[in-house]
């Protein structure tokens, strides 16, 4: 914990501080059908053509009823779209390695993965996927479910601001202004800046190298039918061969990456991800990817002040968000720089941290600081490997996930997930004192505090019911890398990031199975719509209510006392309901790793 | 019932018409402007020896054993590691056995391959398997702990060794970020180009 990291963790928080006031006001501009933008002379005549292709009338807004079912029905046509390609991946174009079409359950997994802004990989990239899924199949999700996040919160945020109203805005012009302004032109910029750091953008089939220095390297010896030969005691016969050549992974990863990080998707083009050298070349580009995630879930607290004209309340949801962001980092960031006793104890110099599955390039404070932010965020990219933290450090992605990636969050999404958190604590408070609750001159009625429990348990549900059958079951089992606590972490970490639509990994677990490949696709699916359909149902709801005055008794959404206790809701909540399953996982790992037991 | 078939009919539209843009256009335009400014850097950073043959690329580790090489850190990358069409970490968790018996073992390696005596701290990255498995660099400690060796198996004088690691070291970028760092791949390319 040296200097210069102190001083890169100040840059990155000064750094979405500056971005938060500027890009939130742009953000206004993107969700007004009428908004005016300085990209208008470019981009305006493609909008129009696409709504005139599209036969949407741009002034026509919707009821929350019709958004929901255009929002349906547009992600079930685009999963459809990627599940087919993904399954006739070897009779189409771009597929230089000739990789063959996906299995049912990792088509659908994938399919469904990508759809939900999930982007859980239970595949290699490098290895599965051709050109053209890369690029069609997986990269049009990394648009579409960014912009179906971000329309959502939109939708809400109008719901509350509005009032009387019967409509909370028209799907298909959201979606659509949320590419064209906002999405497509950063990316643009974003893809060719990663590009000059050194990551790949091209369509050539994959590259042989010959090696620099050739290996002897110890392979199974084979009969003529293909078959392993053993010896008498029945151990496979080894025999040396020589390798010289290094086959090296090419095609057009950069248009990928940027929509990766800036739709905090996540899924990797490599298995690696972020780790992967052309996938994250260097520090800086490390930088502007971690700032690419967060940057618009930050932003999107100021439009929730500007659109309810109460910018202390866009604030003070932000101060909670980033509190909760630094206490993370700072937890992560020790536990991983003081690394792991027992590795200290064989002779690692114990400066050094935990370097396990980490980077040089990176080191322990932006591996520690990715795997925050990158939890904080429904992102899920990672750039070093969470399954080989120590406990403590990876408790706080774990952690991150299961409070609702109401930390910032995704796209859209971590503002619709923080809103929950926000009329339980209007509930909460208005219980305590024992009024109605209102929330922004609105009545918090019993029909709106169903609909936001409904959108909370079901990430409980979702999480620990699939969790307990699979670390009881031999499906469950049968996949996991590490034993002990650690293999629980394992499966309780595939379901939390699932549910909570992350799609980082403990990555050990073998997730490719059709119980896995399935469940986890199940649980994706709930963890979203499972969300976003009782939360559409409150903008409705909320859109339709009077304006009543503010008076001496209401409850402040905004100051110390109201950011105090949305944090107090969130962590209570969070920990009522994960903490048994946290102290079976992490914890108790942690206190054996101290004690020197190994599994 | 009709505004039903409105939908799908207009979700299938918009699938479509932004798959052309999207995945079309864009990552076109991308490429173009990648060949155009970026050409090398597109293509992987390759390295090509004087006779025109790639030997590697500058971003991706393979692996080194002999003594006239400095060595990248251990890789899960692939069964034999280094495997730079399967990048990977070993995802073994901080109280695996498998994990302990690996860095004891790789410890013990790395004093014998060094001359090191036995109580000598060695470096993290040296004896960790890095993320991707195809980690290039090495922290300064590493390389400096590995120059000996080095110089005395190419008989060259450790001082000129530590002159070209030094060209092979970049400092944090921009002076800000990330960890100042060698790389092997172009440290030990320019050895043998030498």
């Amino acid at each position: 914990m040296n200097i210069h990291q102190w001083l890169e963790l100040a840059l990155y928080l000064g750094a979405l501080i500056l971005v938060t006031k500027p890009l939130g006001l742009y953000l206004g501009r993107v969700f007004d059908a009428n908004g005016r933008t300085w990209l208008d002379p470019l981009v305006r005549p493609l909008e129009k053509l696409t709504y005139w292709i599209f036969r949407v009338d741009p002034a026509k807004e919707q009821g929350w009823k019709q958004y929901t079912f255009a929002m349906l029905t547009f992600s079930l046509v685009s999963l459809l779209f990627t599940y087919t390609i993904l399954r006739l991946q070897n009779f189409l174009p771009l597929n230089p390695q000739n990789f063959p079409a996906l299995s049912e359950h990792l088509a659908f997994n994938t399919a469904v993965s990508f759809t939900t802004n999930t982007n859980w990989q239970s595949y290699a990239g490098e290895s599965t996927m051709s050109y053209l899924s890369q690029m069609v199949a997986l990269t049009i999700h990394n648009f579409f479910s960014a912009a179906v996040g971000m329309a959502v919160a939109a939708a809400l945020v109008r719901g509350i601001a509005r009032h009387t109203a019967q409509t909370i805005g028209n799907f298909w012009v959201d979606v659509t202004r949320i590419t064209y302004y906002l999405l497509l032109p950063l990316c643009l910029v974003f893809a060719i800046f990663l590009v000059s750091q050194g990551m790949i953008q091209n369509f050539k089939p994959y590259t042989s190298a010959k090696l620099i220095e050739s290996q002897t390297i110890s392979v199974q010896k084979n009969d003529a039918n293909g078959k392993p030969i053993v010896d008498a005691r029945g151990n496979p016969v080894m025999e040396n061969q020589t390798l010289d050549t290094q086959t090296i992974v090419q095609g057009p990863m950069a248009s990928q990456v940027a929509i990766k990080m800036l739709g905090t998707n996540g899924g990797g083009y490599a298995n690696a991800n972020a780790a992967h050298p052309f996938e994250n070349p260097t520090p800086l580009s490390n930088f502007l990817q971690m700032l690419a995630l967060l940057c618009i879930g930050s932003a999107m607290t100021y439009h929730l002040g500007r659109e309810t004209k109460n910018q202390k309340h866009g604030w003070s949801v932000w101060s909670a968000m980033f509190a909760m962001c630094l206490a993370g980092i700072l937890i992560c960031w020790w536990a991983e720089a003081r690394g792991n006793p027992q590795h200290q104890q064989l002779g690692i110099a114990a400066a050094d941290g935990n370097m396990e599955g980490k980077e040089v390039r990176f080191g322990i404070m932006n591996s520690a600081l990715f795997a925050t932010v990158t939890t904080d965020a429904s992102c899920g990219a990672v750039n070093s490997m969470h399954d080989s933290f120590t406990p403590l450090g990876g408790l706080v992605p774990l952690f991150n996930i299961q409070t609702g990636e109401v930390i910032f969050g995704g796209v859209g999404a971590g503002l619709y997930g923080m809103l929950i958190f926000v009329v339980l604590t209007v509930f909460i408070a208005g219980l305590m004192v024992g009024r109605t609750p209102e929330y922004l001159g609105k009545k918090i009625e019993s029909y709106d505090v169903k609909m936001v429990l409904l959108a909370s348990v079901i990430l409980a549900f979702v999480i620990l019911g699939f969790t307990a059958w699979a670390s009881v079951s031999d499906w469950g089992k049968s996949s996991l890398a590490n034993q002990g606590p650690h293999g629980l972490s394992e499966i309780l970490y595939a379901y939390t990031s699932g549910a909570g639509n992350n799609g980082s990994a403990f990555a050990g677990l073998n997730a490719n199975t059709p119980w896995y490949d399935t469940t986890l696709g199940i649980a994706m699916l709930l963890g979203r719509f499972g969300m976003i359909i009782p939360l559409l149902a409150l903008a409705g709801s909320l859109a339709r209510k009077k304006i009543i005055p503010a008076s001496a008794g209401t409850f402040s959404v905004s100051g110390v006392t109201f950011v105090v206790l949305l944090v107090g809701t969130i962590l209570l909540i969070g920990a009522l309901t994960f903490l048994p399953a946290l102290a079976l996982g992490p914890i108790v790992e942690h206190l054996l790793m101290l004690k020197g037991n190994l599994f | 019932m009709k505004n039903l078939f409105a939908e799908f009919g207009r979700s299938i539209v918009a699938t479509l018409f932004f798959a052309v843009i999207l995945c079309g256009v864009y990552p076109l335009v991308v490429y173009g402007a990648g060949k155009l400014f970026f050409p090398h850097q597109a293509d992987g950073s390759l390295l090509v020896d004087k006779s025109g043959a790639v030997r590697g690329s500058a971003l991706l580790a393979q692996n080194f054993t002999g003594a006239k090489y400095f060595h990248p850190r251990p890789s899960a990358a692939g069964a034999n590691g280094f495997d730079a069409s399967a990048s990977s970490g070993s995802n073994l968790g901080p109280t695996s056995t498998n994990l302990f018996a690996a860095m004891a073992q790789r410890i013990s390696d790395y004093r014998a391959e060094n001359n090191l005596a036995t109580n000598t701290p060695v470096p993290a990255d040296a004896v960790t398997a890095s993320a991707s498995g195809l980690d290039p660099h090495i922290t300064p400690a590493n390389a400096e702990l590995q120059i000996p060796r080095v110089a005395k198996a190419r008989g060259i004088s450790e001082d000129k060794l530590r002159e070209l690691v030094r060209q092979n070291t970049s400092g944090r970028d921009l002076g800000l970020f990330g960890e100042p760092r060698v790389n092997v791949m172009t440290l030990n390319f320019a050895l043998d180009q030498k």
